[in-house]
């Protein structure tokens, strides 16, 4: 095939794929809560509600696109729009298949650590903005939830960078044909999971929004598809770290050949989320001082004893 | 693989992203009802009636919080240059980076003792406070 045509595929099919991903997510979630808190879910709109999306999409993008005169107009309007691009963005550098990615930088890590980065534009302004009181709380302790987890966040991932010896994550799924990183990184694992969690602001990290204390914190006064992106966003962000953490821990696309890496890739991915979802039925919200204080004081020197101890281990061993 | 890393693709993947975004932000605002009535431009706030403005003066504690992202996002980025080519600098670069991180922990500690790191008053503080109080009333 021309190369031309292969890349555009490529661009569009992760564009789709992450699009896609996203809306069916916000099914899956709906309906494996509703497993796990024995009850259906949306289970009207065609087979097993599967299309009870389709309908909140068309519904949502008719709904009044309502701009609180209070508000302050157009950083209101561009702020959800951040949030949806930036993390769009980081899922150029996920490597899907061994020749199956948008780019392959060879600062893969760091360009996805400043996409989640200006991720946080996105909490600031549309809560500042809102002209709301809750909006204001939400925004305020959002930016603080995420600069502070950002920090663990990539210190955690460190460890893999150390054992790869590059940056760029399509170098860090070959490195690992011997053993997944998750074993010998099972400490930058976790602390990766925890971080990345509170950086999307997903439950049961969800303190900037948390709906019994601040009505729906920064996206209080958000109606339509802005009030959509912001949801969107989220969910893409859950696709996003599932993928990451594949990519970076759990092999990518590497398993037994009876499956296609891509298949592996995707059936990996799929489990992380379901995970995720589960986190989210299984555990309480913790209060928002706790959260901020266990990561400075637990997470961070933790990670930083978890790049001391590799490097003295990969020093020591050769 | 070459080292050589096509861009091309990136450029249309993200211009493609903006364009959806802009699409999305776009349709939604003709596609849209209006409509107006006496209580529309009002802030949500719970049904309670707004008073003043949300452009409130902010808790000092989230400036502390700003700067602690400083002070340990710049010392990331040294961590991180270390992480890349720790193989090459050695055991004399693994003293320098530990003497580094040993600092670093110092001043988390530090941090942790004068109490910056708590976000919120203590229960157990008030309680012991309380009893005290008891006391020397008595």
């Amino acid at each position: 095939m021309n190369p031309i045509v292969q890349n555009l595929l490529i661009v569009f099919g992760v564009l789709f794929g992450a699009l896609t991903m996203a809306a069916g997510l916000i099914w899956i979630e709906r309906r494996m809560l509703g497993l796990w808190q024995d009850r259906y879910g949306p289970n009207r709109v065609g087979p097993f509600g599967i299309f009870q999306v389709i309908a909140d999409m068309i519904k949502i993008f008719f709904k009044e696109d309502w701009i609180p005169p209070f508000a302050d107009r157009t950083i209101f309007t561009v702020a959800p729009a951040i949030v949806v691009a930036t993390v769009l963005l980081g899922f150029a550098i996920v490597p899907v298949a061994p020749n199956v990615f948008v780019v392959d930088f060879n600062i893969g890590i760091l360009f996805f650590l400043a996409t989640s980065s200006i991720g946080v534009y996105s909490l600031v302004l549309g809560g500042w903005s809102s002209n709301n009181k809750y909006s204001l709380l939400g925004a305020l302790r959002g930016t603080a939830q995420m600069i502070s987890y950002e920090v663990f966040m990539g210190l955690s991932l460190m460890g893999v960078v150390m054992m790869t010896g590059s940056f760029s994550l399509h170098s860090i799924v070959e490195a690992q044909q011997g053993m997944w990183f998750v074993v010998p990184q099972i400490v930058g694992f976790v602390i990766f999971i925890i971080a990345a969690l509170a950086e999307t602001h997903r439950l049961p990290f969800d303190i900037p929004e948390a709906e019994s204390e601040l009505i729906a914190g920064y996206h209080s006064e958000y109606s339509g598809m802005k009030f959509g992106m912001f949801f969107v966003g989220e969910y893409l962000g859950i696709t996003l770290i599932s993928a990451l953490t594949v990519t970076l821990f759990l092999g990518g696309w590497l398993g037994p050949s009876f499956l296609p890496p891509f298949a592996w890739f995707s059936l990996k991915t799929l489990v992380v989320i379901l995970f995720i979802v589960l986190l989210r039925a299984a555990l309480p919200r913790p209060r928002y001082d706790q959260l901020l204080s266990y990561g400075w004081k637990v997470l961070l020197p933790l990670s930083l004893l978890n790049i001391l101890v590799t490097g003295a281990v990969i020093l020591a061993t050769g | 693989m070459s080292n050589e890393i096509q861009l091309w693709p990136f450029a249309v993947y993200t211009l493609s992203v903006f364009l959806i975004v802009a699409i999305m932000v776009i349709l939604s605002h003709f596609l849209g009802q209006r409509h107006k009535e006496k209580e529309t431009g009002e802030a949500y706030e719970s049904g309670i009636m707004t008073t003043g403005t949300a452009r409130l003066r902010i808790s000092p504690q989230f400036y502390v919080i700003a700067m602690f992202f400083l002070i340990f996002d710049l010392e990331a980025v040294f961590i991180i240059t270390w992480a890349i080519a720790f193989k090459e600098v050695g055991w004399v670069g693994y003293l320098g980076i530990l003497v580094f991180i040993g600092i670093l922990l110092v001043v988390l500690l530090y941090e942790w003792r004068i109490g910056a790191l708590d976000y919120a008053v203590s229960g157990k503080k008030i309680v012991k406070k309380f009893k005290q109080l008891n006391k020397e009333v008595i």
